[in-house]
């Protein structure tokens, strides 16, 4: 926790006041402090308390009531059998390596590709600018499950169809994280840019000395997305992959509760496995995730 | 390599523009084009003009998922237009432990959307935890069947939705937030305007423009929910299809071995015009306010 941050005394009419000032210079006394807190432990009940249902689930055994009423959290008898389980049942770990497969080549791919472009719409001199910041505008008004079905006859062309690549490709630079960068690298002051093109550096020197050090924020929260948004994806990859060996996470967990519903517990299981990296993953890039979002990714 | 020369903004956007028209534009008009013929998976097919369309009209399950689709826009923008404004002012303050509490209420941004529909269905399950707790509480006799009745799967994937959609524009009204000015609020309390007062005559006017933005991403998606619902109702979309959904349609006319690629494109081009008429409707609605 913060040691800038102090709960200090001070004198209010005759009253000693408890008053808790945050590190940006905020004051809040301690009766609101207290309300506030009670309201987030509510809140985050509701948007926890499903997660750890369903991981207190995972680790129940044959010998616990999943039925009971009123229901029982805790098991009688905490075991990782379900883990072990899901393993036998599907081979949960090629969908693991699957999905982050998927997932790490969106991200590269997206980062590279949309800051290149982002540093041109928004640093470069050229003719027909307008006309590819529309392209990438336009692109963000059709909907992509409007042109799904086409896509898929496209790999089914290409005999692409069943194979990861098929994927990430489609997504694998993203109109909207384009036109993110391009508002982030607008920022960067001209005059840099002049005494750059002075010193004699080209537009990839400055493009990788000056331009993207100066975006990491948006670049942090353009992976972010990116590696969330291929990990999470169900609709596409339920429609390009059909051999089970190819399948990501999200539709192998899919395919789990289809073929295997009746045991809750091994279910439950096989989407800690799913979450857990991700919110591990968040939790490390919490930080930089909300500095990044406010340093004007959506002000732009 | 010249990378001072008339080439190097066409080389930086290159792979960007490729991706873009080659994975956006053209199956957009191969949509629109299939829309017009009588493909099949093994089978170009040939134009059959306008049919497709009318073969869209005179089918039940289209008006069923149009109607589903439009429920689906009413019923969740606008929980996620307001909760997630307050949940931003509620996790604003840097107090001890708030980067946990934020992580906390982001967690269901995070997790897949299948991940999340599988946990709740185990909450709503018919001998789940909610029906046992509502049972404990004797606030019903016999379980209610969430997970089987139509208009109760429609309302669950809804939950479902709100649920997971919370932190995501709690993310987005956050980093508005910062922006206000701080001296107007200053200013407000020194007036002797309560919080409430604040919220409503500074927050909110500052706030205004956002929550119209979160109102028309929220609408646009809501309108192409598909995962939620075909994950609650299964691929059939509830008993009966009653619980069909636009991309739910497109889905299943679209794919298989019996596919009908111009029906199912030309729902996409639906899909798309409505699309396209929500944005429209929604920009002439925030600009005749202003006015």
């Amino acid at each position: 926790m913060s040691t800038a941050t102090a709960r200090r005394a001070e004198r209010a009419g005759s009253k000693r006041r408890w008053v808790y000032e945050t590190k940006d210079g905020h004051r809040i006394a301690l009766l609101p402090l207290i309300v506030r807190y009670v309201l987030l432990l509510l809140v985050v009940a509701i948007t926890i308390g499903p997660f750890v249902w369903q991981f207190l689930t995972s680790l129940k055994g044959v010998k616990d009531n999943l039925y009971a009423v009123p229901p029982i959290w805790f098991p009688a008898a905490a075991t990782l059998k379900n883990y072990v389980r899901v393993s036998e049942i599907i081979p949960i770990l090629t969908f693991v390596l699957n999905s982050l497969i998927v997932a790490v080549s969106s991200v590269g791919l997206n980062v590279a590709g949309a800051s290149l472009a982002g540093y041109a719409l928004a640093r470069l001199k050229f003719r027909g600018k307008s006309l590819a910041f529309a392209v990438f505008i336009g692109a963000l008004l059709i909907p992509g499950e409007a042109s799904i079905i086409s896509l898929l006859q496209m790999m089914n062309d290409t005999h692409l169809t069943n194979s990861l690549v098929a994927v990430f490709l489609p997504g694998c630079i993203g109109a909207l994280n384009v036109l993110l960068l391009r508002n982030a690298f607008l920022a960067i002051p001209r005059e840099i840019d002049e005494a750059a093109i002075l010193d004699g550096a080209n537009a990839w020197k400055r493009f990788w000395n000056i331009g993207l050090p100066s975006v990491k924020g948006t670049l942090a929260v353009v992976g972010l997305f990116a590696f969330m948004g291929s990990w999470d994806d169900f609709l596409w990859p339920l429609l390009v992959l059909t051999d089970t060996n190819k399948y990501t996470l999200t539709v192998g967990l899919n395919y789990l509760q289809g073929t295997f519903n009746q045991d809750p517990r091994v279910v439950a299981a096989g989407t800690m496995i799913a979450v857990i990296p991700l919110i591990l993953l968040f939790l490390v890039l919490q930080k930089q995730f909300f500095k990044g979002i406010g340093e004007g990714a959506i002000k732009g | 390599m010249q990378l001072n020369g008339r080439a190097a903004p066409w080389l930086f956007l290159g792979p960007g523009l490729l991706i873009t028209i080659a994975f956006v534009f053209y199956p957009f008009v191969r949509t629109i084009y299939n829309s017009f013929t009588n493909a099949t998976p093994f089978n170009a097919g040939q134009l059959v003009g306008l049919a497709n369309y009318q073969a869209a009209l005179a089918d039940p399950l289209f008006w069923i998922a149009l109607r589903n689709s439009a429920l689906y826009v009413v019923c969740v923008v606008p929980f996620l237009v307001v909760l997630p404004l307050l949940l931003a002012l509620l996790v604003e303050r840097l107090i001890p432990g708030i980067g946990i509490f934020r992580t906390a209420i982001y967690a269901p941004v995070v997790a897949s959307m299948v991940v999340v529909v599988i946990i709740w269905q185990w909450l709503f399950n018919d001998r789940g935890m909610i029906n046992g707790m509502l049972q404990e509480l004797h606030l019903i006799t016999k379980p209610i069947p969430f997970l089987s009745d139509p208009w109760l799967l429609l309302f669950c994937a809804m939950v479902v939705t709100i649920w997971k959609g919370l932190g995501f524009y709690m993310v987005v009204y956050l980093a508005v937030l910062g922006n206000v000015p701080r001296q107007l609020h200053e200013a407000a309390q020194m007036d002797g305007a309560g919080a409430v007062r604040r919220f409503r005559t500074v927050t909110m006017p500052a706030m205004r423009s956002t929550m119209i933005l979160v109102g028309i991403i929220s609408s646009v998606s809501a309108f192409r929910v598909f995962s939620e619902v075909y994950l609650m109702a299964g691929p059939t979309a509830g008993p009966g299809g009653q619980d069909t959904t636009l991309v739910t349609l497109i889905q299943s006319s679209g794919t298989g071995l019996s596919a009908q690629l111009g029906y199912a494109s030309a729902v996409s081009v639906v899909l798309f015009v409505l699309t396209l008429g929500l944005l429209v409707v929604n920009l002439r609605l925030t600009q005749s306010k202003e006015n």
